[in-house]
This record gives C-alpha cells, sequence and structure tokens, in this order.
C-alpha cells in the first residue's frame, strides 16, 4: 500500500467520511474510492452494497478477486451532561472505539480537568449539536436529569438518524418527559426511539455500573443483527 | 489502552513516517468461527512491534514471521490459516475456523 493511499483513508476517517480500499489481491494493485466518487467506479454496485452493510469483504468481476476494505466513520458517542456518571463512561466508551463528546453548558462540571482524554463543550446543546452534526453512526444519552439540558438533545437526536438515544431518569421522571415531547409534536413512534430508563437491566448502582449499563445497550444497538436473542 | 482500528491504521502511517519498515495484514477471508471479523488489521514494523490483530493471539506469531519477509521482498503475500494440528506443532485456529490474511507493505 502507498504511503499516500493510508494517508488518505486516515483523513477521510478522521473527517467521518465513508470510503473503500480496493485491492486487487492477485496483483496488490489498489485504488482508494471516496464515497462521493463510488458512482463512477467500476465495481459501483459492490462498494455500494458493502458500504450500505458496514462491511469489508471479497467480490469477483471478470474472474478477478477484489478485497473492498469498508470504512465507515468511527461511531460516536455524544453524552449530554458533564455528571459522575459520563465520568465513568467516557473512558469505558473509547476503548470500545466509540469517538466521544460531552456537552453540558454549567461551566463547573463541563472541565477539562474532570474528563482529560475527550472533547469537552461548556456550551447548549441545541447550540453545539447543529455544528458537530448527528449522523447514523451516532449515539446520544442524556444524562444530567434536568429537562432545561437534556429536552434540547432529545429534540436534536430525535430530528437525526443516530442509532441510538437513550435517557437517564426514572420511569415516572420519563414519563413527564414523554408528555412533554408529546407536546413539543413528537410521535408516540417518535418517541418510543428512546431507551428508557436508560441502560441494560443488570442492576447498576454505582455510577461506573449505570456506565456499564449504558455502554452495554449501546453496544447491543449497534450490533443488533449479531444478536442471537434479539 | 485497547487498540481500535482507527489506531492501527493511525499508527502504521505514523509509523512509516518516521522512517520505520512497516506492514499491514487484513483478514480477507473467513470460514467457520473465526476470532476477527473480515477486515481486521494487524499492522507490524521491521523491530517485531506491532498493533492490532487478526486471530486474537492463535497465528499472530507466524503473521508477524511473515510480515518481516514482505518488509524485506516488497511483494504483497496471501496466508490461510486453519485448525491447530498439535502433532505437527503447526500454527493454526484451536476454534477450528479458516482465515485467510493478505499481508502487504506500506511503501
Amino acid at each position: 500500500m502507498r504511503l499516500s493511499l493510508l494517508s488518505d483513508l486516515n483523513a477521510e476517517r478522521a473527517a467521518r467520511r465513508a470510503a473503500v480500499l480496493v485491492t486487487d489481491v492477485a496483483s496488490g494493485e489498489q485504488r482508494f474510492v471516496r464515497d462521493s466518487a463510488i458512482e463512477s467506479d467500476p465495481l459501483a454496485g459492490d462498494l455500494q452494497e458493502k458500504l450500505r452493510q458496514g462491511k469489508s469483504g471479497l467480490v469477483e468481476q471478470n474472474g478477478r478477486q477484489f478485497f473492498l476494505s469498508v470504512q465507515i466513520p468511527p461511531v460516536r458517542l455524544v453524552a449530554i451532561g458533564a455528571v459522575h456518571i459520563s465520568q465513568a463512561l467516557a473512558p469505558m466508551a473509547r476503548n470500545v472505539d466509540l469517538d466521544v463528546t460531552i456537552i453540558d453548558p454549567r461551566t463547573a462540571f463541563a472541565t477539562p480537568e474532570r474528563f482529560p482524554d475527550v472533547p469537552v463543550r461548556a456550551e447548549w446543546p441545541d447550540a453545539v449539536l447543529p455544528e458537530i452534526g448527528i449522523d447514523r453512526y451516532t449515539a446520544v444519552v442524556a444524562l444530567t436529569h434536568d429537562p432545561k439540558i437534556d429536552d434540547p438533545a432529545l429534540t436534536a437526536a430525535l430530528q437525526s438518524e443516530c442509532f441510538y438515544i437513550g435517557a437517564l431518569g426514572s420511569r415516572k421522571t420519563h414519563e413527564r418527559r414523554v408528555q412533554r415531547l408529546l407536546a413539543s409534536g413528537f410521535s408516540g413512534t417518535d418517541i418510543a426511539r428512546i431507551h428508557a430508563p436508560i441502560g441494560l437491566d443488570i442492576g447498576a448502582v454505582s455510577p461506573a455500573e449505570i456506565a456499564v449499563s449504558i455502554l452495554a445497550e449501546i453496544v447491543a444497538t449497534l450490533r443488533s443483527e449479531r444478536r442471537r436473542s434479539a | 489502552m485497547l487498540s481500535t482500528d482507527t489506531d492501527i491504521l493511525k499508527t502504521a502511517e505514523d509509523w512509516r513516517r518516521e522512517g520505520r519498515g512497516v506492514a499491514i495484514a487484513t483478514v480477507i477471508e473467513t470460514w467457520g468461527s473465526a476470532p476477527r471479523p473480515v477486515g481486521s488489521h494487524l499492522v507490524i514494523d521491521d523491530q517485531t512491534n506491532f498493533l492490532g490483530s487478526v486471530s486474537g493471539g492463535c497465528v499472530e506469531g507466524a503473521v508477524i514471521t511473515e510480515a518481516l519477509d514482505v518488509l524485506a521482498e516488497g511483494k504483497p503475500r496471501m496466508l490461510e490459516f486453519g485448525v491447530a494440528d498439535e502433532t505437527a506443532w503447526q500454527v493454526g485456529l484451536s476454534c477450528g475456523g479458516r482465515i485467510r490474511v493478505y499481508v502487504e507493505r506500506v511503501d
């Protein structure tokens, strides 16, 4: 592989754009196909199919074998609330290859000291979210317990294609949240996308245990096609 | 800290820019129960430092040895590993699967 090609590939990943590296496995010949250039590629159909599945694999054309290495954007976790649970969640999420961002307008919470390894934005979610963009490779979790902060984030998440939305709070808290979201115009089907109470039911007690349950639910949603008991 | 696919390919680029010889091994096909999915990478430098995995540890040693040859010769290689044959002390996958691994040099 040429270094320039590897460098292009890493740049597209960093910019959260999909792409495919095509390798002729017999000759070693390679080309890097950006998402925007797929239509004009000789293997367009195969490239689109693999990209849709998010899976790398071999294809054949005219008796030649090509390996398609599919690069989808790194899966991202946007956590609303620079709270104790988020402090436990951020390093765990990074370990499972999630690209983590913390948002909380309360400047006392949203400090780099509390979150040394991930970007922290001390701003309102409705100001930050449009800028960072919530795509279908994004999970959004609302963890502040404060509707003033959580609701604008949930609104943005419900209007997006993000693959996971979770909100912290008891069933009672969630029932009040559902009423507010209905009043603001979302349908019951929309609101059903929200996982609440957030996380798998593992009887979590401590902030770190709750973080485990949230992360497990995000992975379970991300990998739902592979689950034996979905 | 565990390495992820993002880290692995970024590391490959960084190592090469530092002037190291770098090879990338990629799982391109699996049969049966394979420990790592198609597309998984292992990056190896000329001092046998490595990052990532193609089999969760079963055949990494053999892949690294082959990668050193690829680094020396420059020509990509296709490797295939099957079920471990303990009597022959052969490397292989104890899980009973088979994998094909493509090893190439970063030029």
